[in-house]
């Protein structure tokens, strides 16, 4: 059971304003992730849930009770960190022990859960090595140990595969999410990485100077994202913003199109020349300079012979147009 | 240093510092071995011939040599002991944000920068006096008799000012390797639900240990060859109550005249010296390696 609700919570440091007032329910074992650009709060948000953190005002509830003044240890939460925060003395298996040890489990219990996590998470044949002899992601994997064992109500992670090279990235981030489909406990995520968040959440929580942006599955962020912010923050390549004229047509002030919401035909309205031009093999990335509009970016298919230099037409998927106001907010 | 060239260049460059401090090394300590095998004594010269093992055999037969030995042990072990285990503490109390921080910090690190003869001599004069100092007036104030302090606890004074004045050094050293301390491990630690103190024995005490080895690597042979404080406090007495292998060959051969004595002392603590060395290297050089 875990259920996290936070309501006008608040954090300042020294006169400056961190998080201004987030309101967020977490249910009982949803997977949420916390994106946002650096310096947007996100971390700080999580270490208030962690108590690693006072805050400044508001209530953090978790399972119902009021969680705001408890120390950390008291709040059933286990965390993992971005630097793993593994103890270097200590073998693997007494790191993964260490937190059933303070709380005073018998011997033979700890070893059957410290065997028990370990198998999950295919660390067996390290057991008795020392931190600094593991790879990166093993690393990650004991961190990940260490907070299976306590059965916490939530986990929680704080950028936990920034350290690792980008193959590792992808393979950890199946391992957590399949971790979150067999255990089912709530997870709360931070990430800088929109694929990340994008793979793995149920919901995403959009952060941005402190406050929240918007909130709600990948996809509905994808689809209808509620302001500028979001719009351009989700989704890679990022989404082409047109202030202007070309705006102006559609009733808007600015118009967002996805590069991949774009085509190339022979009577599209928008005349460019091609710029840089990006074969990935499955893909083609294009920076085209639209005339009346500036740099579009167009993401079509892999086979598309196109060179630096060359004239196209493009023409924007109608019912794939995103319009903004003057204020930033999506128009409906 | 990748080419053939520039190895044989940088050997042709390493060489005249290597030599020098070689012969630095050499020649002091071959002159000590052979003057410890000659009758030496400065009081009748021209009279030097070779004797053999007999300094040896006077050194270890001093009546002094072996309070000496053990004064010396004491001396090293105890300000060992207080400064590692007070320097621990000192670090801990530093990390923690406080008002007036670096201030605080300079205060702790200043007897370190005061002369040995000086700070024995404060010691002596200022705090240990038994009519003038500091103790002896606070000892009167609360009606209990001043300690002479050189009189009755002579080597525990010494052992003390020498305290005193290697605190700062062992602080500063675990005070560094305290503030290397991973802050995620310690937030882990909390959110594991370890207190303080399990805290401070689990992550702390292993995280200082090399720290704490360089300080009793480096302490011990400084510690070996204390001679001012003694020399300006006690002068070695009562009797040899705070005689050290060191004060002992300054006796002999200063104030007896004694060279070829002297020197057979002096090899007598070169050997030991070594014989430490190999043991504390045995015991925790251990916790050097990565």
């Amino acid at each position: 059971m875990g259920e996290i609700v936070l309501s006008e919570v608040r954090k300042s440091f020294g006169g400056v304003s961190i998080i201004q007032g987030i309101d967020l329910v977490i249910p009982d074992g949803e997977f949420v992730v916390f994106v946002g650009p650096s310096g947007c709060g996100k971390s700080t948000l999580l270490r208030l849930i962690a108590g690693l953190e006072d805050t400044s005002s508001g209530t953090i509830s978790i399972d119902g009770k009021d969680a705001t003044k408890l120390p950390p240890a008291k709040r059933s939460l286990a965390m993992v960190f971005q630097s793993y925060a593994l103890y270097p003395h200590m073998s693997v298996r007494k790191n993964i022990a260490f937190p059933l040890r303070m709380a005073g489990l018998p011997a033979e219990e700890q070893q059957r859960k410290v065997e028990a996590a370990a198998k999950v998470l295919n660390l067996t044949p390290y057991l008795d090595r020392k931190p600094s002899q593991l790879s990166g992601g093993q690393r990650q994997r004991v961190a990940i140990g260490r907070a299976i064992v306590r059965e916490p109500a939530a986990f929680l992670f704080d950028e936990p595969l920034s350290n690792l090279d980008a193959a590792l990235r992808v393979s950890m981030r199946q391992e957590i999410s399949e971790l979150h489909h067999t255990l089912k406990t709530t997870m709360i995520y931070v990430t800088h990485d929109q694929v990340e968040a994008m793979t793995m959440a149920d919901r995403i929580v959009v952060l941005n100077a402190g406050r929240i942006e918007q909130v709600g599955s990948p996809l509905e962020l994808y689809r209808s994202p509620a302001n500028l912010f979001v719009a351009g923050f989700i989704g890679s390549p990022k989404m082409n913003l047109i202030e202007g004229a070309e705006a102006a047509k559609y009733g808007a002030h600015t118009l967002g199109v996805r590069p991949e919401h774009i085509d190339i035909a022979e009577d599209g309205p928008w005349k460019g020349l091609v710029g840089l031009c990006e074969h990935l093999g499955s893909d083609t990335f294009l920076k085209v300079e639209v005339e009346g509009i500036g740099q579009i970016n167009v993401r079509v298919g892999g086979d598309v012979p196109l060179r630096h230099g060359a004239r196209v037409n493009l023409a924007p998927q109608a019912d794939k147009l995103h319009r903004f106001d003057a204020g930033g907010k999506a128009m409906v | 240093m990748a080419t053939q060239a520039s190895r044989i260049a940088g050997r042709l460059m390493l060489s005249p510092v290597v030599v020098l401090l070689f012969l630095w090394m050499i020649v002091p300590l071959g002159m000590t071995i052979y003057f410890s095998f000659l009758r030496f004594n400065l009081l009748m010269p021209g009279t030097e011939e070779f004797t053999g093992f007999e300094n040896y055999s006077y050194f270890f037969t001093d009546p002094a040599f072996w309070p000496a030995l053990v004064n010396t042990l004491v001396l090293v072990l105890g300000v060992l002991v207080i400064t590692v285990v007070g320097g621990v503490a000192l670090a801990v109390l530093l990390d923690q944000p406080m008002w007036g921080q670096g201030i605080v910090r300079i205060l702790v690190i200043a007897p370190f920068f005061v002369m040995p003869s000086v700070s024995a001599l404060v010691w002596k004069n200022m705090l240990m006096n038994p009519v003038n100092g500091l103790f002896a007036a606070l000892a009167r104030g609360l009606g209990l008799e001043p300690i002479d302090f050189f009189a009755d606890a002579p080597l525990a004074s010494i052992i003390a000012i020498v305290a005193w004045q290697w605190l700062p050094f062992a602080t500063l050293i675990l005070f560094t390797a305290m503030q290397s301390l991973d802050r995620e491990q310690m937030e882990a630690a909390e959110m594991d639900g370890a207190g303080p103190i399990w805290r401070f024995v689990h992550l702390t005490i292993p995280h200082l240990m090399r720290a704490a080895t360089v300080v009793v690597l480096i302490q011990t042979i400084f510690l070996l060859s204390v001679f001012a404080e003694i020399l300006v406090t006690t002068n070695g007495g009562p009797g040899t109550a705070s005689t050290t292998l060191t004060f002992l060959v300054y006796m002999q051969s200063m104030l007896q005249f004694d060279v070829g004595l002297g020197s057979a002392g002096g090899i007598v603590a070169v050997i030991l010296a070594n014989i430490v060395a190999i043991f504390l290297m045995r015991m925790i050089g251990k916790n050097l390696e990565a």
